[in-house]
């Protein structure tokens, strides 16, 4: 049970406001705000989500640069309730069809209508976008998605590097479009973040791939959906998930340690054939999460070296291997390393011919950071870089730098060979034929090599 | 909210208008509106409307245009409705006159023949939270309640609820909580089922404590058929209602195993929920049901594993944050069924450091023979990590790790080679782990003090490793030649020492130094005497008085009271009582797990949650006649602890260890433990004082090892008390220890003790009732319960019983904590009147 909910914007501005209980004194967004904004409790810099403050229990998600946040007196679950913020963003997002500041400034009383029927007196009511559409009267006013302002690197707003890459998607599921008739599309997208963790000799420690199918439907009259995955899919390990890299190497199946689905699908013939049937209701929604440690083939190979190159100075050597195919680009690459905190300058040395690569020293975090805007399969990139220290270091100058860690997207490549083999929709008729949409696509969430 | 671009303008800071110009602006346009049926004339209401509602958003007071937005409001434009309803609900209770303005039509729409209108209409007049509009309230209330439409039931149910919190006895006169549990029962919508039984809980726990009929209704939602009324249809509940209902059975007690597991099989499914708050508290069901049953307790273990790390890397961040403090959870009461799982708990390059401390915690806790080695290696990788905080944590980790006592030797040289990083933070850390580490593990002495000896004291700036280092010097000044040299350099620039802390460590170090080596130090102690007879601290120049009169009085006596024989540390203590982690665990799925504190401690009684009330009702899952609980409890208390407290029974082996130590070692021992003060935290935080002073307590009404004489009893107890072992289990929990006891039994007792049913007989002579007792010789354990006769006060008592040496240890728990020493006099009278003819 909630007392009141708030979005707040980076600068504090109460963006929406609803106050259910009216047990929480005046005053509580400041309150809140000014605790996130100078957290500083127990050497940690950032907030976490939950906190307490005079008895009051404020729950709060980042989300595109805002803050969602609830709060209450009661012990509840913790997890209920952070759920619950992130489905009122989803939901949010559905109506609006993009999320951020400008479309929830511009849709406010859309976004209160919804509100009063997602909680009631600080229960949760409902949050199924396909429900709430027979309660919600206002249109949506569409905010252009290519127009939206990129959000600047403000730290406390830093959206969570875990976040799912944003579908391409942003129409509203309600609003009509320009030329009058909803176009029946359904979009099915496989997204799975990896985690590598190499060690300096550059073998795999730790590999984990966290993915979800993701779908979400703009068919009408809510027909029934037949998605069939590789059937070599196989789901725990002998009933046990403990890491374990040597068992499963070479047999050829996905092996997922764990799974869970959304509600809305019915695994009947889910052991028999890998098939998941369920009816989609509107919006978007997560169809399947699962987990994989079986070992896989990392996209990228990293080798970073610093050496010494006497008194005051040493080099950076960074060298990355796409090891995909060629017919495949990865995009919006980023490598990040930590350097000696006596680095005052750093000349770099990119490879000759080398286009749509940038590099940067931060100098507040002693940072390199070298930016590649795509690396086709196949392509060996190195960056040289020459340190130079303010004063002359002794001991192990690799325990002063590093690790290396790289951000970065593919499209139409997935780690897990899970597959979403075909995508059938009952017909309605003869001429129904929406279009089907299954995109794959890899994040980096925690892709490290130490050195 | 945000107002429309041209008004930033106007307003000095576009994001908050200064307000009194633009309100009086927007209440003429509203008058002039208020009676317009031009064409167009909804629509320009509309955006007057969302004016004056981001107004409110922002926090400025538009309640002044309460009449004209109520004359607005006649309109059939539903968009207008809900927000005018908005903007009426938000100010009624700050302008009741008002707001009876608005009851006219809000009481007409809840007659519309639309049911969305009716709906909307009844909610916001629920919504009003006026104590005197509650009049007009009851009449659309009821007819709400028998709606054809399940949205307006769904409304109603609720409304019912907010009835309450504005007027009690209107809600309750009006026979409204009977017409819920008649819908709850009866309708086929269930999401008027779920809105109907959380504000039945609301409604009946805070009337339990007035009314008995409310408190026999609120335990009869516990009962077998409305249980099962609802798990028969979980799957036509919304998820979030499903939480609802399964935080409910969590409470349930089921009569036997065949029930448990049918349960279990039933609810099986919902682990692999999407959505991690049924996922969780699916998960307290599970671990609720299987209390009593040790296996099945450690199959569910494995079970959620999964699931729990599932979920903890698929969410959003701020989602594996929770679950992760449930994992968390689980990890440290049971650490040896996650050794396995270690590499999961490694962090993140990119995790927020809240994440991460709660990983090197559970990374520490699972470190065993097989692991160690590999834990020790990620952790070193992070000693080196950019980001400070965890670097530190992380240094700390290995040290933890090192005191559980695994493969002490190869952390002892990693964490060696810490001090060879050179980073001052890293060598601070690593100093203070060495003095713990050499305060436990004397041994290792040798290899450390080469190392340590070889730092400059100039590095060390942090009050609490420059301490650890002053320590180690004081302690093995026979080892570090520079010793006496060092001390004396420091002791010269006394001045610039902030911390009194280290100020007391360079005395006494000083001290340790000179009956050591006492030619080269004197001349040091000299000036560390003088100048800390001089220093402003309090404890600082008391201390330098001491040693100064100490060493007059008699050098060889200062020589036993600073620097006697020491034992080697067993345990150190940990922080949180064990009593704290069950009463945690209890609220498993509850803030109390993020927060690792009972809610007891951040929060106050009406506000622990919707569940609290059936806490009374216990945990054991079976409750059979009395003949058979005296074993069950037994049971309960046992499994749980044999399988779960590992760190409890650690922390209890080393609080005895300690107590032990306190008794056997000789006056003069006191001043060594002067210098432990600095390192152990103390046993118990600050928050929970009470635990402090009753153990003080305790230790000092230590009664000499003979038998009291019985006292003559003030207090009278019930000679026919009855108590469940659900209550007594609650209660057990609930109370904070009042007093704990040694005893020595008679002679004649310890002879008549052969099983444990013959204590029980006697000790019901004298008015206590045991409810479980259990155990072979030598060992017994009772648990006992008395009640008293005039105001029914509970006393509880867990009383172990060892043959073999004659010592009985008690532990009182009271309702009134005041009486607990009378109580105990009596049951001390009682047990030594044990074996007697």
């Amino acid at each position: 049970m909630i007392s009141q909910f708030f979005v707040l914007s980076q600068r504090g501005d109460n963006i929406v406001f609803r106050d259910y209980r009216g047990d929480v004194p005046k005053g509580s967004t400041e309150i809140f705000f000014r605790k996130v904004k100078f957290w500083k409790e127990d050497g940690e810099e950032e907030a976490p989500p939950v906190f307490n403050i005079d008895g009051v229990n404020y729950f709060h998600v980042k989300m595109v640069g805002l803050l969602f946040v609830a709060n209450t007196r009661v012990n509840v679950s913790p997890s209920l309730v952070l759920e619950l913020l992130q489905r009122i963003a989803r939901v949010i997002k559905d109506y609006l069809g993009v999320l951020s500041e400008d479309s929830l400034r511009k849709n406010f009383v859309l976004v209160y209508e919804l509100l009063d029927e997602v909680i009631d007196f600080g229960y949760v009511q409902t949050t199924s976008t396909e429900l709430l559409k027979s309660y919600v009267f206002n249109e949506p006013i569409v905010v252009d998605a290519a127009r939206l302002p990129a959000l600047g690197p403000a730290s406390l707003f830093m959206q969570g590097t875990k976040r799912m890459p944003g579908t391409a998607v942003t129409k509203s599921v309600v609003a009509n479009e320009p030329g009058g008739r909803k176009r029946e599309e359904i979009f099915v997208d496989i997204i799975e973040k990896i985690s590598v963790t190499f060690s300096s000799s550059g073998y795999i420690l730790t590999s984990e791939i966290d993915g979800t199918i993701q779908m979400k439907s703009y068919l009408t009259g809510n027909p029934e959906i037949r998605l069939a995955l590789n059937e070599d899919v196989a789901i725990g390990r002998g009933g046990r998930s403990i890491y374990d890299y040597s068992s499963s190497a070479g047999s050829g199946a996905v092996i997922l340690d764990d799974c869970n689905f959304h509600e809305s699908v019915n695994l009947d013939s889910f052991d028999l054939d890998r098939t998941l049937t369920l009816v989609p209701s509107d919006g978007e929604f997560p169809v399947m999460n699962y987990r994989m440690t079986q070992e896989f083939k990392p996209p990228f190979r990293v080798n970073a070296l610093i050496e010494e190159a006497g008194p005051l100075r040493a080099e950076v050597i960074i060298k990355i291997r796409a090891e995909f195919l060629s017919n495949i680009t990865s995009n919006s690459i980023s490598v990040q390393m930590p350097l000696p905190m006596y680095t005052t300058r750093v000349s770099f040395e990119l490879e000759p011919g080398s286009i749509g690569q940038t590099t940067d020293f931060k100098e507040a975090n002693r940072k390199l950071e070298w930016n590649l805007k795509k690396i086709v399969g196949g392509a060996e990139h190195t960056l040289r870089a020459k340190l130079t220290f303010s004063q002359e270091w002794h001991g192990n100058i690799t325990k002063e730098a590093g690790p290396v860690s790289m951000l970065f997207t593919i499209p139409m490549y997935n780690a897990s060979r899970l597959q979403v083999k075909y995508l059938q929709i009952a017909k309605k008729s003869q001429s129904y034929n929406p279009y089907r949409w299954v995109r794959y696509v890899t994040q980096a969430n925690s892709y490290v090599a130490r050195i | 909210m945000a107002p429309p671009a041209h008004q930033s303008h106007r307003s000095p800071s576009p994001s908050q208008p200064s307000g009194k110009g633009e309100v009086s602006d927007l209440k003429l346009q509203l008058r002039q509106l208020a009676g317009s049926r031009a064409p167009g004339a909804d629509d320009s209401k509309r955006e007057l409307f969302k004016k004056v509602i981001s107004y409110m958003t922002i926090g400025i007071d538009v309640s002044s245009l309460f009449s004209e937005m109520v004359m607005c409001s006649a309109t059939s434009d539903i968009v207008l409705k809900k927000m005018c309803y908005l903007y009426v609900n938000n100010y009624a209770k700050s302008n009741p006159d008002l707001a009876l303005l608005t009851i006219n039509f809000l009481q007409k729409d809840c007659k519309d023949e639309d049911p969305m209108i009716r709906g909307l209409a009844l909610r916001s007049l629920c919504s009003l939270r006026v104590a005197n509009l509650v009049e007009y309230l009851v009449e659309p209330l009821r007819s709400g309640l028998r709606d054809g439409s399940s949205y307006v039931r769904i409304v109603a149910a609720t409304g019912v609820l907010k009835l309450y919190h504005i007027s009690t006895s209107t809600c309750i006169d009006g026979d409204f909580p009977s017409l819920l549990k008649q819908l709850m029962l009866n309708d086929p919508d269930t999401q008027v089922v779920a809105n109907c039984l959380f504000a039945l809980q609301e409604i009946w726990s805070s009337e339990a404590s007035t009314s008995d009929e409310a408190s026999r209704e609120r335990d009869g939602l516990l009962s077998k058929p409305f249980i099962y009324y609802l798990l028969n249809r979980i799957k036509d509940f919304s998820e979030w209602a499903q939480c609802l209902v399964l935080e409910l059975v969590a409470k349930y007690i089921p009569l036997d195993s065949n029930e448990i597991f049918d349960i279990m099989n039933l609810l099986e499914d919902r682990l692999q929920h999407a959505n991690g708050a049924v996922v969780l508290a699916t998960i307290k069901l599970f671990l609720q049901l299987t209390l009593s049953m040790t296996d099945v307790h450690q199959q569910v273990y494995e079970r959620i594993k999964a699931p729990l790390l599932t979920l903890a890397s698929t969410g959003s961040q701020e989602q594996s944050y929770a679950v992760l403090a449930h994992l968390h959870l689980l990890v440290m009461r049971a650490p040896m069924l996650f050794s396995s799982d270690y590499k999961h708990f490694y962090c993140h390059y990119n995790e927020p450091s809240y994440v991460k401390k709660l990983k090197l915690e559970m990374l520490t806790a699972v470190a065993n023979e097989d692991n160690t080695y590999e834990i020790v290696t990620e952790l070193c990788e992070y000693a080196a990590n950019v980001d400070i905080p965890i670097a530190r944590e992380s240094i700390r980790a290995v040290g933890k790790i090192a005191l559980q006592q695994y493969d002490v030797n190869a952390i002892v040289d990693r964490l060696l080679q810490f001090l060879e990083m050179e980073k001052d933070y890293v060598t601070a850390e690593t100093l203070v782990l060495i003095k713990d580490l050499l305060r436990k593990y004397p041994q290792w002495s040798h290899d450390c003090i080469a190392v340590v000896g070889n730092i400059s004291s100039n590095n060390v700036q942090e009050p609490k490793a420059k301490a650890a280092l002053i320590w180690m010097l004081g302690e093995y000044a026979q080892d570090m030649a520079d010793a006496p040299y060092i001390l004396e350099s420091m002791i010269e620039n006394w001045e610039e020492e902030d911390s009194a802390e280290v100020r007391l460590h360079l005395l006494t170090a000083t001290m340790k130094c000179f009956f050591r080596r006492p030619p080269e130090t004197q001349k040091a102690l000299g000036a560390a005497l003088a100048t800390g007879i001089a220093d402003f601290h309090q404890d600082v120049h008391d201390r330098a008085l001491f040693y100064y009169r100490l060493l007059q009085h008699n050098v060889s006596v200062a020589e036993r009271v600073v620097n006697p024989p020491k034992q080697a540390v067993s345990v150190f203590a940990d922080t949180q009582s064990s009593e704290i982690k069950d009463r945690v665990f209890d609220e498993f799925n509850s803030l109390s797990v993020v927060y690792q504190k009972p809610s007891y401690m951040f929060t106050d009684k009406e506000h622990r949650g919707p569940f609290e009330f059936s806490e009374e009702v216990g945990h054991l899952s079976i409750q059979a006649p009395a003949t058979d609980n005296v074993i069950l409890a037994q049971r309960v208390e046992e499994n749980d602890k044999d399988l779960l407290l590992s760190t409890s029974q650690r922390e209890d082996a080393g609080a005895v260890s300690n107590n032990g130590s306190a008794y056997d070692a000789p006056l003069y021992d006191g001043s060594s433990s002067l210098l432990a003060v600095s390192s152990a935290p103390p046993s118990t935080s600050a928050s929970q004082p009470s635990f402090d002073i009753d153990d003080l307590l305790g230790l000092s009404l230590q009664p000499a090892p003979a038998p009291l004489p019985p006292s003559p009893p003030v207090l009278h107890l019930n000679a026919k008390a009855v108590l469940d072992p659900g209550t007594f289990q609650q209660k057990w929990r609930q109370l904070p220890i009042s007093l704990s006891q040694d005893f020595c039994m008679t002679p004649l007792g310890v002879a008549s003790l052969t099983t444990p049913q013959t204590l029980l007989k006697h000790m019901q002579g004298h008015s206590i009732q045991c409810i479980a007792s259990g155990g072979q010789a030598p060992n017994f354990k009772y648990f006992f319960f008395a009640q008293k006769v005039d105001d029914k006060s509970l006393y509880l008592v867990e009383c172990i019983i060892n043959t073999s040496s004659g010592k009985a240890q008690i532990k009182i728990k009271a309702d009134d904590q005041s009486t607990a020493q009378a109580f105990s006099d009596l049951l001390q009278s009682a047990l030594s009147k044990f074996g007697m003819p």
